[in-house]
């Protein structure tokens, strides 16, 4: 039985305008937004499975290597896919992005000047488990420039995209690491008007997680909107 | 003090960026890692309906080609059926049909095609017929939020859609519907800002 969706929260989320984050003033939509009900059309959504993709697609360091491993600080990013309710979120796609070591995609429109990795190709994608569980060997991306202000510089982080079980959870978003005082400077970050939120962001170090003599690991966390228990019947459809 | 509500917190979005495709379309952003990449195929060549093809673009405020989204699709079969076990028809969806879809526009002009079957309405709860629609979903650099719309089309009846009624102004009305330019082929510009500006959908 499908059933409606928590109204998102968009105080939490970045307005679509913000002038600090420059790109975003010519692609921000100025009229409102139209509010509607959750309907079947958006509370259905795509569904993958394990035919979908290999086990080694969540394997950073390996899973584009040529003729040796990734270079870099090797390490494990792992957590939960959650609802707002808590549940964990089972067999939902996880993918994630990001630049190597030295802060350079493998992207034919990234012209940095930090080399390409011949064996680092920096995406990646998995299957929560039964518990929501997730994780991804990969390398700690590094910052890179960005043309915004003359000097900005992006955190190191890592792009994060999850399906959950509605075309209205689909979220994307970026995973940054404790402590780096890059976050504080950037305006992608500050696009969230709320410091907690920004809070929610930031993966502490997990040495619990680490592997002696192996690679260290981040924990992240990633709450999708959470669904009422109320059902449908009698309930006037919006759409 | 009241008792604390336990409910976590969404977590907050951030932009796709401009480099996209590497984790959601590789092949686009110029390299080959995947078995197989994933919503290349709305609707595989054999599953039942009427093929068509939509091309647009994605226009920002200045009136220039947004080069670097990414849109998603998700869409009914040919019979308003999502294939996706909270439609109470799923049972009898097409034989390997995903619904699903990523539309990478060409990077030098910005067009964009999407190659599907055209759904059928979609009986909802209350008794209201959606028209056949996509829904759509856009994120790319300057996109703090992914952007809901949905894709109507010109030739049908959607006099009674609920969403398309929802919409007071014909104008407006008019963003969310492609229209027909030859046989089986569509036209849907989005614009994101500025006059005519699509209509999007808090979902
Ligand atoms: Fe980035």
């Amino acid at each position: 039985m499908t059933t409606e969706l928590y109204q998102r929260d968009r105080w939490w989320h970045p307005p679509a305008l913000t002038p600090d984050y420059k790109t975003s003033v010519a692609r921000s939509p100025r009229l409102a937004q139209l509010s509607l009900q959750g309907g079947v059309c958006e509370l259905t959504g795509p569904t993958f499975g394990h035919g979908d993709i290999d086990a080694i697609d969540n394997n950073l360091i390996v899973n584009y290597a040529k003729t040796g491993d990734a270079i870099g600080e090797r390490i494990l990013v792992h957590g939960r896919v959650l609802d707002e309710d808590a549940r964990p979120v089972p067999d939902t796609l996880v993918e994630i992005w990001q630049a190597n070591a030295g802060g350079r995609y493998r992207h034919k429109k990234d012209h940095y000047l930090a080399p390409i990795d011949p064996n680092f190709g920096g995406c990646g994608r998995t299957l929560t488990d039964a518990q929501g569980r997730y994780h991804f060997l990969t390398i700690k991306p590094g910052a890179y420039p960005w043309r915004n202000w003359v000097n900005n510089w992006r955190p190191a982080h890592i792009h994060v995209s999850v399906f959950g079980t509605s075309f209205a959870q689909r979220l994307i978003t970026q995973m940054y690491f404790e402590g780096d005082p890059l976050i504080a400077h950037c305006p992608i970050v500050k696009s969230i008007p709320d410091p907690k939120a920004i809070d929610t962001l930031i993966a502490p170090l997990d040495l619990n997680a680490a592997a002696p003599l192996d690679h260290l690991a981040y924990k992240f966390d990633i709450v999708l909107r959470g669904r009422r228990s109320t059902l449908f019947e009698n309930r006037p459809e919006g759409s | 003090m009241p008792q604390p509500l336990q409910y976590l917190k969404e977590t907050p979005s951030q932009t796709a960026g401009p480099y996209v495709h590497i984790g959601l379309a590789p092949a686009a952003a110029g390299f080959d890692i995947y078995r197989r990449e994933l919503g290349t195929q709305i609707a595989p060549e054999d599953t039942p309906g009427t093929r068509v093809r939509i091309e647009g673009r994605v226009i920002d405020g200045m009136g220039a080609a947004v080069k670097d989204v990414m849109i998603e699709i998700w869409q009914a079969d040919a019979n308003g059926i999502y294939p996706h076990p909270d439609d109470p028809r799923h049972a009898d969806a097409a034989p390997g049909f995903r619904g699903f879809g990523r539309v990478i526009p060409d990077f030098d002009s910005g067009d964009f095609a999407i190659e599907t079957i055209k759904p059928g309405p979609v009986p909802m709860k209350g008794g209201t017929v959606a028209a056949p629609h996509l829904n759509l979903w856009l994120v790319a650099r300057g996109i703090n939020l992914g952007l809901n719309t949905r894709l109507y089309f010109g030739d049908e009846d959607n006099s009674a859609d609920p969403v398309l009624n929802l919409v007071e102004q014909d104008h407006r009305r008019r963003t969310l519907i492609a229209e027909k330019t030859a046989d089986g082929v569509y036209r849907f510009d989005i614009r994101l800002q500025g006059d005519n500006e699509t209509v999007f959908l808090d979902v």
